[in-house]
């Protein structure tokens, strides 16, 4: 967490954002958690951002073009489809049904489940 | 054996992944940002069709670009970032926030795996679309961790994302849900990245509770996913 304090430039930002990911999986492995690592990492740099208070201007620039190109990371993951293209095809109905029929009543649940809960908490919307 | 594995030895892979990634950037912006040109979707059906073409087997490519898959670790850390600009609002919220948190990952994990299983999905099938609502790389590693295979949970993650984002606006009206900031967390725990894309266009209060949403249930999900399928009997 040292590191974290005051990263002073991207450099150090860039070299805690490539550490703390192996650094998470190393703890998972010694605790036997049952988190992947990479989030392990990410709750370690939120705690220490907390402590500090504020977003270090080098850690900004270092995360912003990281997230802003998120999905060029996963192509070549999602590539690896055309290895499960017999399972895709002959199971497409239960996995097109499962993500949308599922992510309809996730929408519902947590929109309806929000709603309720500010209104008992008296901070809801007037609607 | 075809010369074309060759010629793109050592770096060509990921400079191959990069132009796709680009080409599909700019139809994805031309396209007036729609969920069906989501880039991870054009980016990875260019390189499958390069794959193709060239006769290169997915194991030796994936090797290649393997550096690209290596950042999703580091980017995965960085939603901190994002994440800790919400705070105040978590903060004030937590309460009625946390427990549609928890209503909405529950209900995202068992409707996933229930209705897959009723039609008759395999085991590897069930323990790919249980993570499907988390953010891609916290998604990932959840699959990998209980045995479903990493890239069929990226494609169960990019059709509940376009899904969610496609559907968000007719339901959440039929449902009367008109606060800015419901509407928002529900997409981002429901529909992840792409749902908070969703939600930015809506606007800004919409945008920031979708953020705080798909981070809060990148960690739900990685926390439930496990528990979940134990109790389901399918760890």
């Amino acid at each position: 967490m040292k590191l974290l304090d005051r990263p002073r430039s991207t450099l150090l930002a860039v070299a805690a954002l490539l550490a703390l990911p192996v650094l998470g999986e190393g703890l998972v492995r010694a605790l036997g958690l049952p988190l992947p690592g990479a989030l392990v990492g990410m709750l370690a740099l939120l705690g220490g951002l907390i402590a500090l208070g504020r977003v270090p201007r080098g850690l900004d620039a270092a995360s912003a073009p990281l997230l802003r190109h998120l999905m060029l990371f996963f192509i070549p993951a999602v590539a690896g489809v055309t290895l499960h293209a017999a399972r895709v095809a002959e199971e497409w109905l239960p996995f097109l049904a499962a993500g949308v029929v599922g992510a309809a009543l996730a929408l519902a649940v947590t929109a309806l489940t929000l709603r309720w809960m500010l209104r008992r908490t008296g901070q809801g919307e007037d609607a | 054996m075809s010369a074309g594995p060759a010629l793109m030895a050592p770096l060509g892979w990921p400079a191959v992944t990069l132009a796709a990634y680009a080409g599909s950037a700019w139809l994805y912006r031309r396209g007036g940002q729609h969920a069906l040109l989501l880039p991870v979707l054009t980016g990875t059906a260019a390189v499958v069709l390069v794959l193709t073409a060239t006769g290169t087997a997915y194991p030796e490519y994936f090797a290649r670009a393997r550096v690209l898959y290596w950042l999703v670790g580091p980017a995965t850390v960085a939603l901190a970032v994002p994440l800790f600009g919400q705070l105040d609002r978590l903060r004030r919220l937590w309460l009625p926030l946390g427990v549609a948190l928890l209503a909405g990952s529950l209900t995202a994990i068992v409707s996933a795996v229930g209705i897959a299983w009723a039609l008759g999905g395999s085991l590897e099938t069930l323990r790919a679309l249980a993570p499907k609502s988390a953010t891609m790389p916290i998604a990932l590693a959840v699959a990998e961790r209980i045995g479903g295979p990493p890239s069929l949970a990226a494609v169960a993650v990019a059709v509940t994302g376009i899904a969610g984002a496609a559907l968000a606006r007719g339901l959440l009206d039929a449902l009367r849900i008109r606060d800015a900031a419901t509407r928002g967390f529900a997409l981002g725990v429901a529909a992840h990245a792409i749902g908070t894309a969703r939600a930015l266009q809506a606007g800004p209060v919409a945008g920031a509770f979708a953020a705080l949403a798909m981070g809060l249930n990148g960690i739900a999900t990685a926390v439930l996913v496990p528990v979940v399928m134990a109790a389901l009997g399918l760890a």
